[in-house]
């Protein structure tokens, strides 16, 4: 009797202690068996890894994979069947969804930043002045109140969904300049940007530190609360993708990505959560 | 006569190796079946969007992929002249000095520097050479320069194990007369091996140039990637190596898709060239 007195005063206190959302969707969790296997864009890595991992550690019969490849190895290979999520920096385009039957579903906002080297005397941009600079218009940095130095360009690779991000809502469009030296991750990006005093380049808002110095654009400041708020407006949303409808632990995972959880673990990479609705 | 009788049978061995060397067989066979495959709707359909022209931008329909090709071949070119010399130097100084310490170290060095992978060679240029460059030539430091730099080093020692075991053995020869005759192994070296080995040389330049033109992380890492032919060492330019990592990083499906198997038609073909060429040269 003594025995079943203690083992219901701790499971109270457990349960007390507990949030009991956060207790409610790993419980989901508890008696799965399998695999889930993520690849894709590389921005959604640290979401999806902390997502794995508090699911792993709960359930250690459960094993998730997270691998990175960029937008359109998400695409393909959730498309041909070789991993159950593929992750999009990007809204899927329409012969995609069409070609392989795609569900998408956005779960958080990033934010694209100007990014300047930290010595940079350069506080803001005109969007104007932004899209000069990039299309190759303006090529010393004096001629934006900066130091007399050429000004040298660095963007993301074709396809790059922070590319995108960036010609869309920051250029408008406009075509950078052939001669830009090409990054092929965020990581390159803030490398070459941190080493070059003449540099100008952009990364996720997530990514921002002390290596590069992020500049306003038209006096818009990019941080996680005004691309939330809708202040800052060079943004783009965030996928995960299933082929078809999702169906039993693929399905637990995307929930459990929106719950509370979830979106602490979105917070705490730099970029803000989507509630579903 | 009795003949002694066979304690091993090898059989299994034959069959294992007619087996590696079908399997082989059938990987390129089927390698270049699928790019051509491939490529050939990327040309046929998408021909008149002119994958064989000068501009590259995927977004307004351009898909020329010549830029690629000539940074491919101008810079592997660029590190074959830089480390063919250096490797027949470093390679004389092996055969005259074999049994000085430092030859010995070098030697070593040599043999080791072959096992680095070349994300190693890439990752070091990136920290230590770009910078270097950019205080030359204003810009970003991701230049010709800088990958040519690297790309030589990258070659320059399994061109040397190719020179060395070239030329060593003709040196072997000569070497009991000639010194008796009052030559030095030097003067062996320049006035009777060099002269009778250009195939040797050959062989060396076209294995180090297919190296050369096959490595991806170099120039991906160090040529800066712009797609544009540079017109000088500090300019920025995108091999077809690396236009292939960083167009099929994003894209699936669609022209800019499609036109990479023209590009891996084109850089196999160049491989493929380079290596018929430097087969038929050591045959002779």
């Amino acid at each position: 009797m003594k025995r079943m007195y203690i083992l219901s005063l701790s499971l109270l206190l457990c349960l007390l202690t507990m949030s009991t959302v956060q207790a409610a969707t790993l419980d989901a969790f508890q008696g799965q068996k399998g695999t889930i296997n993520i690849a894709g864009g590389t921005a959604h890595i640290p979401v999806m890894k902390a997502a794995a991992q508090s699911i792993m550690t709960s359930v250690p019969d459960i094993r998730i994979t997270v691998t990175g490849g960029g937008s359109g190895v998400g695409v393909q290979q959730v498309g041909e069947g070789l991993v159950d999520i593929g992750n999009t920096g990007r809204a899927l385009k329409d012969s995609e969804i069409e070609k392989y039957g795609l569900q998408t579903f956005p779960f958080a906002i990033d934010g694209v930043a100007v990014a300047v080297h930290p010595e940079n005397p350069v506080n803001g941009l005109t969007k104007d002045q932004l899209i000069k600079i990039f299309t190759g218009e303006i090529t010393h940095w004096q001629d934006v109140g900066g130091s007399d130095a050429p000004i040298t360009l660095y963007v993301r690779e074709d396809g790059s969904g922070t590319r995108e991000t960036f010609e869309e809502r920051a250029l408008d469009k406009a075509t950078p300049s052939s001669n830009s030296n090409v990054s092929n991750s965020n990581g390159a990006m803030k490398t070459m940007i941190s080493q070059d005093k003449n540099a100008i380049g952009y990364v996720g808002i997530g990514h921002l530190d002390a290596s590069t110095k992020a500049v306003t654009i038209d006096g818009m400041e990019p941080s996680q609360e005004n691309a939330q708020n809708g202040s800052y407006t060079i943004t783009r949303l965030l996928y995960m993708n299933t082929k078809g409808e999702p169906q039993g632990l693929v399905r637990l995972f995307i929930d459990y990505v929106y719950s509370e959880d979830g979106q602490g673990f979105i917070s705490a990479a730099g970029y803000i959560p989507v509630i579903k609705d | 006569m009795e003949y002694p009788k066979k304690t091993h049978d090898f059989s299994w061995a034959q069959t294992y190796v007619y087996l590696a060397a079908g399997f082989v067989l059938a990987s390129v066979i089927l390698l270049v079946v699928m790019i051509v495959v491939f490529a050939g709707p990327a040309l046929l359909e998408q021909g008149n969007l002119g994958i064989f022209t000068w501009h590259w931008n995927p977004y307004q329909g351009h898909f020329g992929i010549l830029p690629m090709v000539m940074g491919s071949i101008i810079l592997s070119f660029s590190a074959l002249f830089l480390a063919l010399p250096l490797a027949i130097s470093l390679c004389g100084l092996m055969l005259t000095a074999p049994k000085h310490l430092a030859v010995k170290v070098l030697q070593a060095a040599i043999r080791f520097m072959t096992a680095i992978p070349t994300v190693v060679y890439a990752f070091v240029g990136v920290l230590l050479l770009t910078p270097l460059v950019r205080l030359t030539f204003a810009g970003s430091g991701l230049s010709l320069l800088t990958a040519t730099l690297v790309l030589a080093l990258l070659i320059m020692p399994t061109m040397v194990l190719v020179l060395n075991s070239g030329l060593g053995f003709k040196l072997d020869e000569l070497c009991p007369h000639g010194l008796a005759i009052g030559l030095d192994k030097f003067e062996l070296l320049w006035f009777f091996v060099f002269p009778r080995s250009k195939k040797t040389f050959l062989a060396a330049g076209l294995l180090g140039f297919g190296r050369a033109v096959g490595d991806t992380l170099i120039p991906l890492m160090l040529a800066g990637n712009a797609p544009q032919v540079p017109q000088g060492l500090g300019q920025s330019l995108r091999t077809l190596s690396a236009h292939m990592a960083l167009v099929t990083a994003n894209e699936v499906g669609g022209a800019a898709y499609s036109s990479l198997f023209m590009a891996g038609f084109l850089l196999l073909g160049i491989s493929a060239l380079v290596s018929i060429i430097s087969r038929a040269l050591v045959k002779n």
